[in-house]
């Protein structure tokens, strides 16, 4: 990907977080992404998000595919490490990351041809050990970098660039993980920061697999008319139905809700997550009601979006494979080597 | 008639499912456990039940235990397969059958004694459960064998009693059977003219196969992350990795794990795993087969550029394609060599039995970290799966594991400025980081053009500076992998260079050609890439006969490509066709090219006699 180094600048203004770090603590590289491009919003969120979460730079794994949507890990956190790794293969090395090294906080970037066609399989396998990291799709509806092709996210009779009309049906993401067993999914619209930066808040304190698809306009291959994933067409179309409120572990709560309206889901760690529930009858912790909703909604080409599911009580992989509380990579090779002593006694088996 | 005495094949002819490889493992074991040297090579179909499966033995005094197809005697358990095995037995050689129907009379044979016992009749008559008659047919047929060949019975009654410790009910019913078995042949026949006699030459070995042997070596290194995905006739690496590290890496007062095994949606996703495990400073190793390496070639690729350490197990099969699953093979030699798209150059090792892929498995993960850079260890079906006759493996405690070039925190806290791709060491190594140790340390590690600094690049010299070093890196890795194993005899005129599997069929071969006046040199090549060593063989001989098993030499391709010896010198002796090579084949092989004078390369099976 292109790299383009930020100037350091520093406004005295800039507030400190809890380390003593700004917001631009948490930025990367100037971003080489089209003018107006979505993507530039989300990470704008995913900078703030950390920001306000307090996490130290250099404990963040970001790691991404190849494609528009896998350069954004260049332009957050240069702190922490990055792996921009091969075509739909993120969450396979996102896996393995997380097997050796469960103290890191994973994040994950990619899109719609990255998740959804290439890497589907790996994303539905991931979904399925509940691997602990906070999973975003960028979706576009088109591939980007070769310049317009529908991508597997293309809503059916959405229109390319060049006119053509797409006759597949498309795959939801949002739907493909609450079917899979995810623990938490969610959709939300780069356009829309004040939903999605709580969304991506509680999408990292959750523990275990948090899908969050961004709606994430094209402005070079697909924003025009007769697109399903333009910026005019998402702003009329969204329907947020859920209203996500992070709240910190020990920090009080002051927004208040009409009564019956709110709910509150404990994550691990203390903090919670408050939402507020704009279509009164849904409720994102019964996956079966979910997915009919959704279903219902898919057809009258709404887009749902806000914290679509939530199971804070799913195991996820290491609670499921029981490793030891040390991250695998920091056991002492004398924990590991059972010995000479233990191979004597093993090879008089083998007689 | 000519008592032979430790030095003899049989072999025996079964149904899969039935339980005769518990019984065949027995036969070998027993022998084992007489102190002679013995091989046993399961030839089984890709099946669970029903189709035809042979077990092959040979006991030799020597040690010359490759496998044969000189059977002496046949164990016909398979009316189907019948007229095959009848056929198969040399002249003089005998044939045990299960005599409850009579054999037809066109499958016998004049030069050959027919030795029936009416298996089924005899378990019908001891054993009332149906499933039990089958299975306990097999264990019959042990004890009469063991009455034929003189096997200590009290070494059987032995390893039953280990074996069935718990489960008194098996135990009784398969000394029963054992007895039916012993009986009935000392009741009608004479011990056959070839006999089994306790020798002192197993002691310090154990009987194993290479899958548990590799497993072993990966706890031993100290892998905690193991990615898979199933595969024949890798899968029993994973299988072994797990029983050994229920066993030795549970923590006794928690229950908790010190290790994780994935298994993956496909060996993509795998590799990948492995990958990522390892960018975050565990070892962790991936096992698999040709089918499966071709899945990961994408994702070798961006281990090799991005300079992540792994470990790849491949269990070679018959290819291509599904070819044969169930069967050996040394067609992934070019392949691992180069696997990925691009110029891409690996380390790989060859062991040529379980002991060496116990130690080499060890050696890979030290090589990985060293090199920072993918690294193969093949095997194959024979090595992985069949049990073989080793020496006791041994561990140094003073081992300490090579994790290469990775930086802490201090000393990364005390650079003023830190780079993945330089500078590099002697061996063309740069030092890494992992992710969580320090802010400064913080890379974007990527499979895109990226210069010495580890940004990304599209600029031809910052390119080719990195893949200049990379290429350093892989040759300065030649002092590293195994040497060569020599061995050289006074007046040698030719030789013989040749890898894996293939050792004990080619040194059996050097001796009988020694024998008949073709006297040569043997090498067997251990690691690529090659050393010096290897160069000088193949310097100081006019003529390298190269012995490999797979249809297009791909050793002495690699040979050809990557070392200075001219081709014209290299002459092939291949067999492909799925069972391990025979002495028979090299020397039928080397014979007739030394006869005819200069042989064109040869794209032939070789027959053997």
């Amino acid at each position: 990907m292109s790299y383009i180094k930020k100037p350091v600048a520093r406004h005295p203004s800039l507030k400190p977080n809890k380390l003593g770090l700004t917001i631009r603590d948490y930025e990367g590289s100037m971003s080489t992404l089209c003018a107006g491009c979505g993507h530039d919003s989300v990470t704008a969120a995913i900078i703030r998000a950390f920001y306000e979460l307090d996490e130290h730079p250099h404990r963040v794994a970001k790691l991404s595919g190849i494609g528009c949507s896998s350069k954004t890990p260049t332009y957050f956190i240069s702190g922490a490490h990055g792996f921009n790794s091969a075509h739909g293969r993120m969450a396979a090395i996102a896996t393995g990351a997380n097997a050796a090294n469960k103290s890191l906080h994973y994040i994950g970037v990619s899109g719609d041809g990255d998740s959804l066609s290439i890497g589907l399989g790996h994303l539905c396998h991931a979904i399925r050990r509940n691997l602990h990291m906070l999973y975003i799709i960028e979706n576009n509806g088109v591939y980007g970098l070769t310049k317009g092709q529908f991508s597997a996210s293309t809503d059916l009779g959405s229109k390319s660039k060049k006119g053509e009309t797409n006759t597949q049906p498309p795959i939801d993401p949002v739907l493909v993980a609450i079917s899979q067993g995810a623990s938490f999914v969610a959709r939300s619209f780069s356009g829309d920061k004040e939903q999605l930066v709580p969304l991506l808040k509680a999408g990292l304190k959750h523990k275990g697999f948090a899908l969050i698809d961004v709606i994430s306009p094209c402005v070079t291959f697909n924003d025009h008319e007769g697109s399903t994933k333009s910026y005019v067409h998402t702003r009329k179309h969204q329907l947020p139905i859920v209203e996500a409120d992070f709240v910190p572990h020990a920090e009080e709560i002051t927004v208040s809700y009409p009564e019956g309206t709110a709910r509150t889901v404990k994550m691990h760690d203390g903090s919670e997550v408050r939402f507020r529930k704009i279509a009164p009858d849904y409720d994102p912790t019964n996956r079966k009601a979910v997915l009919s909703y959704l279903e219902e909604q898919q057809l009258t080409g709404e887009i749902p979006t806000g914290l679509l599911f939530i199971d804070e009580d799913a195991v996820e992989m290491h609670q499921e494979a029981k490793t030891i509380d040390t991250p695998l990579c920091d056991v002492g090779f004398d924990e590991l080597c059972p010995g000479s002593a233990a191979l004597d006694k093993l090879m008089s088996g083998y007689r | 008639m000519k008592i032979k005495t430790n030095d003899f094949a049989f072999k025996l002819a079964n149904v899969n499912g039935t339980g005769s490889a518990s019984a065949n493992g027995l036969l070998m074991q027993a022998i084992f456990r007489m102190g002679i040297p013995v091989s046993g090579k399961n030839l089984f179909p890709s099946n669970i039940q029903g189709l035809p499966t042979w077990y092959e033995i040979r006991v030799n005094k020597d040690g010359r235990t490759a496998r044969t197809s000189e059977y002496d005697l046949m164990v016909a358990m398979n009316a189907e397969t019948y007229q095959a095995d009848i056929k198969e037995v040399r002249s003089g050689g005998f044939v045990l059958y299960d005599s409850t129907w009579p054999l037809p009379k066109q499958l016998m044979r004049e030069d050959v004694t027919f030795l029936g016992v009416p298996y089924a009749k005899l378990c019908a008559e001891a054993f009332a459960d149906s499933r039990e008659r089958t299975l306990m047919k097999n264990i019959t047929y042990v004890g009469t064998l063991a009455a034929l060949l003189s096997i200590d019975m009290e070494v059987i009654s032995g390893m039953l009693k280990e074996k069935f410790s718990r489960k008194p009910a098996l135990m009784e019913s398969n000394q029963k059977a054992i007895q039916l078995g012993h009986k009935y042949a000392r009741d009608h026949f004479e011990p056959l003219p070839m006999r089994l006699e306790k020798m002192e030459a197993t002691k310090d070995s154990i009987l194993i196969d290479g899958n548990t042997a590799t497993a072993l070596g990966a706890v031993y290194a100290g892998a905690t992350v193991a990615a898979w995905y199933p595969i024949t006739p890798s899968t029993s690496v994973l299988d072994a990795f797990k029983a050994f590290c229920e066993r030795y890496r549970v923590d006794k007062e928690t229950g908790k794990k010190k290790f994780a095994i994935i298994q993956a949606e496909d060996e993509l996703g795998a590799f990948g795993m492995v990958i990522g495990a390892s960018w975050n400073g565990a070892r962790s190793f991936t096992s698999t087969s040709g089918p499966g390496v071709s899945l990961m070639n994408e994702l070798i690729g961006l281990a090799y550029y991005a300079e992540i350490p792994t470990v790849l197990v491949d269990v070679q099969r018959v290819g291509p394609s599904t070819g044969m699953p169930t069967r050996t093979q040394q067609g992934d030699i070019l392949m691992c060599a180069y696997a990925s798209h691009g110029d891409t150059k690996h380390i790989c090792l060859y062991p040529a039995n379980p002991e060496e892929a116990f130690y080499f498995t060890v050696k890979s993960f030290d090589l990985a970290e060293r090199f920072q850079t993918p690294v193969f260890m093949l095997t194959d079906l024979d090595i992985g799966m069949n049990d073989w006759v080793v020496p006791r493996f041994k561990w140094d405690d003073s081992y300490r594991p090579d994790r290469g070039r990775v930086l802490t925190k201090d000393e990364i806290e005390k650079m003023p400025v830190y780079y993945r791709y330089s500078p590099e060491d002697e061996l063309g190594v740069a030092a890494r980081t992992l992710p969580g140790t320090h802010p400064k340390g913080a890379f974007f590690t990527r499979g895109s053009g990226h210069n010495k600094q580890g940004k990304y690049t599209e600029i031809p010299d910052e390119y080719a500076d990195v893949m200049d070093r990379l290429s350093r890196k892989h040759r300065a890795a030649r002092n590293f992998v195994p040497t060569p194993l020599i061995e050289r005899r006074a007046g040698a005129k030719f030789g013989v260079l040749t890898v894996g599997g293939c050792d004990l069929a080619v040194r059996e071969a050097m001796d009988l050609l020694a024998a008949e006046g073709y006297v040569g040199d043997f090498m067997r090549v251990r690691g690529f890439p090659f050393n010096e060593e290897v160069e000088d063989f193949l310097a100081h001989h006019d003529k390298v006969f190269v012995v490999e098993q797979n249809r297009d030499a791909q050793l002495r391709s690699l040979l050809v490509l990557e070392t200075r010896s001219p081709k014209e010198k290299l002459v092939s002796i291949l067999a492909y066709s799925g069972f391990p090579l025979q002495a028979a084949q090299v020397v039928h092989g080397v014979r007739s090219r030394l006869a005819i004078g200069p042989a064109a390369q040869n794209v032939q099976e070789e027959r053997g006699e």
